[in-house]
């Protein structure tokens, strides 16, 4: 198996694009990075630099003395620029506000996506932030590197912008965290000539999407998660670069229903791998797991000791459905009463696995509380073949698109534009039947909005015809 | 090809759209995939976690990738990242991945180079003494916080993230690198009520939040805000129209009515709400993404509001440890914490954790009708007694 770029990818070669030379990128010693000093009192910074957990302090100060080593010759923005991050940080500290003014319309021209223009308010005291601007950059599927990439990054980052990143934010993009406004073009011609790659997503357009790792590294990937993003990314590139939506849209990809990367709950559309065949037992790995011979759950409880392994506790008693029992020492389940909620599989990844009959189930809405509170994602599709060029979910995204366009408000989510209409009328828009697995319950309020069309003789009635059979 | 070096590099900016392409998207995934994931992929069978921040995955194929999971501090600079592709290059063939959650995972194909690996990784300290690399975050245990920017970047936060997060996890160090709890708790924390992060289903979400209405900066506001836009960005309807003593058009707040989501000031830069007494942190507690079991649930306020107290926010980790310790202590294996608080009912889970249960913790705002409990359904604690007495129930 063997997936292919759309397009001819330039191949990135370190030793080929590198700005700096091994000497510029080791240029200081142990002794003076400890006694290194930012040019700003930093107390309370320095604070967090005690501890076991990783410092962003500790690490900021080594960039800032690489820098200081650097030369300004080096460097493009001013070489004191994380040291007056760290300045502005402390006084936020101290004043219990943040520093940064509110918004600044910067970009790449044609693009009206993946810059965030940042300006800081202290531009006299820290005018090595007074422009701050973001750059997302479009990170590859699941966030797999080879270091020729990373370092060319780097190199770019050193150069033209602050040394400063996320690794990632979080919608998936990989965060360069502050230029200035000048070098906003050069950044994006070495991006896409050198690095041979785009910018992400901002604004009110499609952001970056994002998926787990998928059959890359997981047994349970009901989906080619990577393929699916990459297409849908690629193929919805004027979606992403140019906004013309309400507000902003998400698509994220779950392989499985465990949803690592969180679809359900802040995906537009989440795209979750399932399956609707049967779960896959090897009835002699489940006779193991009994005996003792497997860890349960993949070895993630052993820091404590639970006791022994009793499937009928641990597995079959807290199957959701109650569609699992032994027989003659063998795991029977029923399938179809199945939910799979993958507990079952979970416990046991050794003798249960999904099937093979696999797709995706598809969920639309999901958001955080920005406006009008946070919304899960509403199952609408239950399952869906999910195989290149993926035609049949463009139809449906495509479907929503133009209904969302036409009928919602500005910074309206999808989530809540169904919220206001009712899935009826969504359900309508995508040309789909209803089911009863899209709600929890029916409702309990009768109050339903009947149609003309759907009553007898219509609603034109005539009072005289009433009154004949009917005096006041 | 090379880096260029020109102050304006390759852009022109007599032709700004000379040599310009776009729409490129992003890197192709396969390129970057170690040869022994390309190998066997869609071919795993099982995984099994052999210590604290170290997998195998098992291939049909009969080949093994280990993966050795670190925690990360989101925000590196280029000498971290330049550190991490030094370890990459020394023992993985170059390769290296961040998981979703932050973590940065390091893979090699046989247990001698685990144990290479992890030696090196835990040797690597900052000169002040963190960890760069700690191995954890797997299985029944806290992995690393998703976060959001704070006062690194944001201009709308209530509180700051990357000190929050550092000083949260020094505390909850132990939980990440081990796996003793009932169930992995995922921690995540949002610097307001945007919500970058998405926490709002974590089973523990820390959340920055203002709680001073916007002051009206009434010099500018015609000048900077769509008025009818702003009016309209209130969700509560406590902003209407207004004029300055000199005539100027503006804005008035029902002050009453605000519940201080800042969605005004996203729309207009002339209605600030940050304030030092007035912002701070709301707990969240017992939501989750994940599908087993039980759906996928909300997170549910547990502690009102608690002061930042920078920069090692002590009574926030405070909190957080009271609800990780009573959870770790009571609930059942595989429970997560929400369907434990579920199971020994929110009552019980404010009994156990010490939290104090105030008014601000019951819904108010819109459908609070769907939280409310319309039965005789609860346990006594000692808040149900102090209830009887206060309305002369009981002695």
């Amino acid at each position: 198996m063997e997936f292919k770029p759309k397009r001819e990818e330039k191949e990135i070669k370190y030793q080929e694009t590198r700005i700096y030379s091994d000497e510029e990128l080791h240029n200081y010693t142990e002794e003076e990075l400890k006694n290194f000093k930012v040019k700003h009192p930093i107390p309370m910074c320095e604070q967090l630099e005690s501890g076991p957990w990783p410092s962003f302090v500790a690490d900021a100060k080594r960039g800032a003395l690489h820098r200081k080593k650097l030369g300004q010759d080096r460097l493009m923005i001013e070489r004191d620029v994380i040291e007056d991050l760290l300045g502005q940080l402390e006084l936020s500290f101290e004043h219990g506000e943040t520093h940064w003014k509110h918004g600044g319309i910067v970009g790449v021209f044609g693009y009206g996506g993946g810059v965030i223009g940042r300006y800081s308010d202290l531009q006299e005291q820290f005018p090595s932030i007074a422009h701050f601007h973001t750059i997302r950059v479009n990170q590859p599927a699941s966030k797999f590197y080879n270091t020729d990439y990373l370092r060319t990054l780097c190199d770019l980052w050193d150069y033209r912008g602050s040394s400063m990143l996320n690794m990632h934010g979080s919608t998936g993009d990989i965060i360069m965290l502050g230029t200035f406004t000048e070098q906003l073009e050069p950044i994006f011609f070495e991006l896409t000539h050198v690095l041979d790659q785009d910018l992400g997503g901002s604004g009110s357009n499609l952001r970056t999407p994002e998926c787990c790792l998928g059959k890359a590294r997981c047994e349970w990937s009901c989906i080619d998660t990577q393929d699916l993003c990459y297409e849908l990314t690629t193929y919805y590139q004027d979606e992403l670069h140019r906004p013309a939506f309400p507000y902003k849209f998400k698509f994220k990809f779950d392989g499985c229903p465990n949803c690592c990367v969180a679809s359900v709950a802040r995906a537009d559309i989440a795209f979750i791998g399932t399956w609707r065949d049967e779960i896959r037992i090897d009835q002699e790995a489940v006779k193991a797991y009994i005996a003792g011979e497997i860890v349960p759950n993949g070895g993630a409880h052993v820091g404590r000791d639970w006791g022994k392994f009793d499937i009928q506790k641990e597995v079959i008693d807290l199957c959701p459905t109650q569609c699992m029992w032994m027989e003659d020492g063998k795991l029977m389940i029923d399938n179809k009463e199945c939910t799979r909620c993958m507990h079952c599989i979970n416990v046991m990844p050794r003798a249960l696995r999904p099937g093979i009959d696999t797709g995706l189930s598809m969920l639309f809405g999901a958001k955080a509380p920005i406006l009008e509170g946070a919304q899960l994602g509403v199952l609408i599709i239950p399952f869906m073949k999910a195989e290149p060029p993926y035609d049949n979910i463009k139809q449906i995204i495509e479907k929503t698109w133009d209904w969302w366009m036409e009928e919602g408000k500005n910074r309206e989510r999808l989530g809540e534009l169904i919220q206001r209409y009712g899935i009826p009328k969504f359900l309508e828009v995508l040309g789909i039947p209803p089911m009863p697995q899209m709600v929890k319950e029916p409702r309990s309020n009768p109050y339903i909005f009947w149609r003309e069309e759907d009553v007898p003789g219509g609603w034109k009635r005539d009072i005289k015809d009433y009154r004949a059979r009917h005096k006041r | 090809m090379k880096l260029s070096t020109e102050r304006l590099g390759r852009y022109n900016p007599e032709k700004p759209m000379e040599n310009r392409i776009t729409d490129l998207g992003p890197r192709h995934f396969w390129q970057y995939f170690p040869p022994i994931i390309q190998r066997n992929y869609g071919k795993w069978l099982y995984h099994e976690i052999l210590e604290p921040g170290v997998l195998v995955h098992v291939s049909e194929t009969g080949e093994k990738v280990y993966t050795v999971r670190c925690g990360g501090a989101r925000f590196m600079t280029t000498e971290h990242v330049r550190e991490i592709c030094e370890i990459a290059d020394k023992h993985c063939d170059g390769y290296v991945r961040w998981t979703t959650r932050n973590n940065i995972e390091f893979m090699v194909d046989s247990l001698e180079k685990v144990e290479a690996l992890k030696k090196d990784l835990q040797s690597r300290k900052h000169v002040s003494g963190s960890y760069k690399f700690p191995i954890g975050g797997t299985g029944a245990g806290v992995t690393s916080v998703v976060h959001t920017q704070g006062y690194i970047h944001c201009h709308t936060p209530a509180t700051d993230a990357s000190s929050m997060v550092k000083a949260l996890m020094d505390e909850l160090f132990e939980y990440f690198q081990s796996m003793k709890l009932p169930a992995q708790v995922r921690v995540s924390m949002a610097c307001c009520l945007n919500m970058c992060g998405a926490v709002h289903c974590s089973d523990i979400a820390l959340l920055g939040y203002h709680r001073k209405p916007p002051i009206v900066d009434n010099e500018v506001l015609e000048s900077v805000c769509e008025i009818p836009l702003v009016i309209a960005a209130c969700p509560t309807g406590a902003i209407s129209p207004s004029k300055t003593e000199t005539g100027k058009k503006t804005v008035k707040i029902k002050e009453d009515r605000c519940m201080f989501c800042g969605n005004c000031y996203t729309m207009c830069m002339a209605l600030p709400l940050a304030d030092k007494e007035g912002d701070g942190v709301t707990v969240l507690a017992g939501g989750k993404v994940s599908n087993r079991i039980t759906p996928p649930k909300f997170s549910k306020v547990v502690v009102p509001w608690l002061p930042n107290n920078f920069p090692r926010f002590p009574e926030v980790c405070d909190a957080v440890k009271k609800i990780l310790e009573a959870y770790a202590k009571d609930a059942k294996k595989y429970e997560r914490l929400g369907d434990w608080a579920e199971r020994i009912g929110w009552e019980k889970f404010f009994e156990k954790t010490g939290l104090p249960f105030t008014e601000h913790l019951i819904d108010d705002y819109r459908l609070q009708y769907d939280t409310y409990r319309t039965s005789t359904l609860f346990k006594y604690t000692e808040a149900s007694w102090e209830v009887s007495r206060a309305a002369g129930g009981i002695e």
